[in-house]
C-alpha cells in the first residue's frame, strides 16, 4: 500500500514510531497475555479486596479481590479482538457498499447513501445501547453492532474516492479493454481507494476500542465476568472506593488512553504519509 | 467484405449532457457536446479531428467506442451496428477497437506494474496466459520501444513519452484493427512528439492500423493524417483530405485555425485572421450556422443566422459546411426567404493562409 517513499516518510514521523510501540506493546500482552499475568484474570479472592499495588499484585487489587495486572492484559485482548474485529466488518461492508454505490451511481448511490445518512443520524452510543440492548449483550454481539454502525463512514469515503478515480482514464482504457464490471472494481478501482479507508480504519480501531469500554461501563458490553477495560472502571467508579482505591478505576482508564491515543497516532501518521501535499505543509508551518 | 467499404462508418451521432438544477434535479437544458456529426474512416487511413477544446472531438471519439453511450445516432464497425450491441458483442468488438489517451499520468493505473497494465487485455480476451503472456508483453514492450525489462516497475518510474508508449502498447495487446487516439502527444514535450508519432506511424505501417487521430495541434495532424474533419461546437464544419484542407481550407473557420500554425520563418509574412468573441457555450449554441457570431465571411448575412448549413461536398472529396460557398444545396431561394441579401458566390480562399 506503501510505495517507498511514503514508507520512508511514514517511518519518520514520530507520532508513526510512538503509535507503532504503543500497538505493538498492547498487541504483544494481549497475545502472550497467560504468561505474562501472574494470577488468573478471573480468580475471586475476598481476603484480599483492594489491596494496593504491591511486588505481588503489581497493580493491586479489585473490589473481589481479582489481580489488577492480570485483568488488564486479558483486557488488551478483548480491546484488541473488538476494535480489530469490528473495524473488519465496518470496512468489508463499508467498502462494499461504497464502491457499488460510487461505481455504478444513479439509484445505487442514491440508495446506499441515504441508508448511510440514516445510520449517521442517530447517536453512535445511542444506537449501539439500543441494538445491544434488543440483541442480548455477548461477545459476538458488541463486536457486530459496532462494526456496522462502522459502515456508513467508511461507505462515503470510498464512494468519495470511487467518484474521483472511475472517471481517471486508466479506468476508461481498462473498459475499452472490454474488462466486466467485477474485474474493473477489484483490480482497477479498488486498489486505488482503500489508502483513505484503511486510514479510517486505524483511527476507527480507536473509536471501538472506546466504544466497547463504553458499553461495558454501562453493563452492555463483553458479559462478565470476562475482564474488559470498561467494566474495570466501572467497578472501581464508587466514589468512595475511588477515593480509597484509585488504583482499580486509573489504570484500565490509562490502559484505554494509551490504546486510543496508540491508533489515533497511527491513522495520523499513517494519512500524513499518504498525503505528501499535507505533510509538507505541516513541516513548513513548523519551521516558520 | 468488399475494399471500399468504411472500416467505421458514423451518421447524425449526437450527445447531449443534461444539465439539471434544483432539489428535484429537473432537467433545464443540455449540453450538445456533438451534434448531428457523420463521417466514414476508411481502412488502413487516418482521419484527423481538430478543433478548439470543448468541441466534442473526444466525446465523438469515445462515443464510438461506447465509452460515452452517444444519445442518438448510427455507429457501424465493418458494417456491424455499435450501439445495437450487447455485452458479449461488445466485449469482442473492443478486441477490434482501442483507445490511446492525451493524460501519461492519469491513463495508466499507479498501483499496477507494466507488465500488469499490458497484460490485462491478454487476460480478458483470453489470447494468452502463462509464460506465453510474458513472452508477449515483452514483445509488446519492444514493439513500442521499450526494454522488455520494464515490465515490473511501476508508471510512476516512467518519464511522460516512456507512459505514452506503456499505453500504446495496452492498445496493441489485443491486435485491433482501429485506434481512436485522443490527442497521444498533445501533453509531451515538442521533441518526444514526434517520436511517439514516429511509432504511431510505424505500428500503422506493420499493423495495417486505421486511425482516428485527435488533436489541436494542426501541425502534428498535417504530419500523420490522409484526411482531417474540423470540428467546431459540435459540428464537422469540414472535411477533406490533408492537402486539400492545408491548401485550400473552404470554412472561414478553418481558414482562422490554419492562420494561427505558426510558420518557421521569422520572415514570413502571412495575412493572421484574429476571430471575435468567445466560443459560444454548447448548451446555448447560435441558430442556424453554428459559427456565424464570429463569421468574416463577406457574404455572411441574416441567411446564415437562420439556415443550418449541411456538410456537403464542394469540390470532390472536400466538404464544408457553408451555405455562401457553392455549390450550395441551399437555394438562393430559401436563403432569401431566411433574410439573404448575399447570393453565394465563389469564395476564393485566403491564398496567404499557408504561406
Amino acid at each position: 500500500m506503501l510505495d517507498p517513499k511514503q514508507r520512508q516518510r511514514f517511518l519518520g514521523d514520530n507520532r508513526a514510531r510512538i503509535g507503532i510501540g504503543i500497538v505493538v506493546v498492547m498487541a504483544v500482552a494481549a497475545v502472550v497475555a497467560p504468561l505474562i499475568a501472574r494470577q488468573s484474570p478471573i480468580t475471586i479472592d475476598l481476603l484480599h479486596i483492594l489491596e494496593r499495588p504491591s511486588g505481588h499484585h503489581w497493580l493491586g487489587t479489585d473490589i473481589q479481590g481479582r489481580d489488577i495486572w492480570s485483568r488488564l492484559v486479558f483486557g488488551a485482548r478483548v480491546s484488541l479482538t473488538v476494535g480489530l474485529i469490528s473495524q473488519g466488518i465496518a470496512l468489508t461492508l463499508g467498502v462494499s457498499m461504497g464502491l457499488i454505490a460510487g461505481f455504478y451511481g444513479k439509484w445505487v448511490d442514491e440508495i446506499v447513501m441515504r441508508l448511510a445518512d440514516v445510520t449517521l443520524a442517530f447517536p453512535t452510543l445511542l444506537l449501539l445501547i439500543a441494538m445491544v440492548a434488543a440483541l442480548q449483550p455477548s461477545e459476538g454481539v458488541v463486536f457486530a453492532t459496532i462494526g456496522i454502525v462502522g459502515w456508513a463512514g467508511m461507505a462515503r469515503i470510498v464512494r468519495g474516492q470511487v467518484l474521483v478515480v472511475r472517471q481517471l482514464e486508466y479506468i476508461q482504457a481498462i473498459r475499452a479493454l472490454g474488462a466486466g464490471d467485477l474485474r474493473i472494481m477489484a483490480r482497477h478501482v479498488l486498489p486505488n481507494v482503500i489508502a483513505p479507508v484503511v486510514i479510517a480504519a486505524t483511527l476507527g480501531v480507536a473509536g471501538a476500542i472506546m466504544a466497547e469500554a463504553a458499553l461495558s461501563f454501562l453493563g452492555l458490553g463483553v458479559p462478565p465476568p470476562a475482564p474488559s477495560w470498561g467494566s474495570m472502571i466501572a467497578d472501581g467508579r464508587d466514589l468512595d472506593q475511588l477515593r480509597r482505591a484509585p488504583w482499580t478505576s486509573v489504570f484500565p482508564g490509562i490502559a484505554i488512553g494509551a490504546a486510543v491515543l496508540g491508533f489515533n497516532l497511527l491513522g495520523d501518521a499513517l494519512r500524513d504519509a499518504l498525503d505528501p501535499r499535507q505533510y509538507y505543509r505541516a513541516k513548513k508551518e513548523g519551521e516558520a | 467484405m468488399n475494399g471500399t467499404e468504411p472500416l467505421v462508418s458514423v451518421r447524425n451521432l449526437k450527445k447531449e449532457f443534461p444539465i439539471r438544477k434544483g432539489i428535484l434535479s429537473r432537467q433545464v437544458g443540455a449540453v450538445k457536446a456533438v451534434n448531428d456529426v457523420s463521417f466514414d474512416v476508411a481502412r488502413g487511413e487516418t482521419l484527423g479531428v481538430v478543433g478548439e477544446s470543448g468541441c466534442g472531438k473526444t466525446t465523438t471519439g469515445r462515443s464510438i467506442l461506447r465509452l460515452i453511450e452517444p444519445t442518438s445516432g448510427e455507429i457501424r464497425f465493418e458494417g456491424r451496428d455499435v450501439r445495437a450491441m450487447g455485452t458479449s458483442e461488445l466485449r469482442a468488438l473492443r478486441r477490434e477497437m482501442q483507445i490511446i489517451f492525451q493524460d501519461p499520468v492519469s491513463s495508466l493505473n499507479p498501483r499496477m506494474a507494466v507488465g500488469a497494465i499490458i497484460r490485462e487485455g491478454l487476460t480478458i480476451h483470453k489470447l494468452a496466459e502463462g509464460a506465453a503472456a510474458d513472452a508477449r508483453v515483452r514483445q509488446l514492450l519492444q514493439e513500442v520501444g521499450l526494454r522488455p525489462e520494464y515490465s515490473n516497475r511501476y508508471p510512476h518510474e516512467f518519464s511522460g513519452g516512456q507512459r505514452q508508449r506503456i499505453g500504446i502498447a495496452r492498445a496493441l495487446s489485443v491486435e485491433p484493427k482501429f485506434i481512436v487516439c485522443d490527442e497521444p502527444v498533445s501533453a509531451l514535450d515538442v521533441s518526444v512528439q514526434a517520436q511517439v508519432i514516429n511509432l504511431l506511424e510505424d505500428l500503422q505501417r506493420d499493423h495495417d492500423l486505421t486511425y482516428m487521430f485527435i488533436a489541436h495541434d494542426l501541425s502534428v495532424v498535417e504530419h500523420i493524417a490522409d484526411r482531417v474533419a474540423v470540428m467546431y461546437l459540435g459540428k464537422i464544419v469540414e472535411l477533406a483530405t490533408v492537402e486539400d484542407l492545408y491548401s485550400t481550407p473552404l470554412m472561414p473557420y478553418t481558414q482562422a485555425l490554419l492562420s494561427a500554425v505558426p510558420v518557421a520563418d521569422p520572415h514570413a509574412r502571412k495575412e493572421r485572421i484574429i476571430l471575435q468573441g468567445d466560443v459560444p457555450s454548447p448548451a446555448n449554441p447560435p441558430s442556424g450556422c453554428v459559427f456565424h457570431p464570429r463569421c468574416h465571411h463577406p457574404a455572411k448575412d441574416a441567411a446564415c443566422a437562420a439556415i443550418v448549413p449541411p456538410l456537403e461536398e464542394k469540390t470532390p472529396g472536400h466538404f464544408a459546411a457553408c451555405i455562401k460557398q457553392p455549390p450550395t444545396t441551399v437555394s438562393w431561394e430559401q436563403q432569401k426567404e431566411a433574410g439573404g441579401v448575399h447570393p453565394p458566390e465563389r469564395y476564393l480562399p485566403l491564398a496567404a493562409v499557408h504561406a
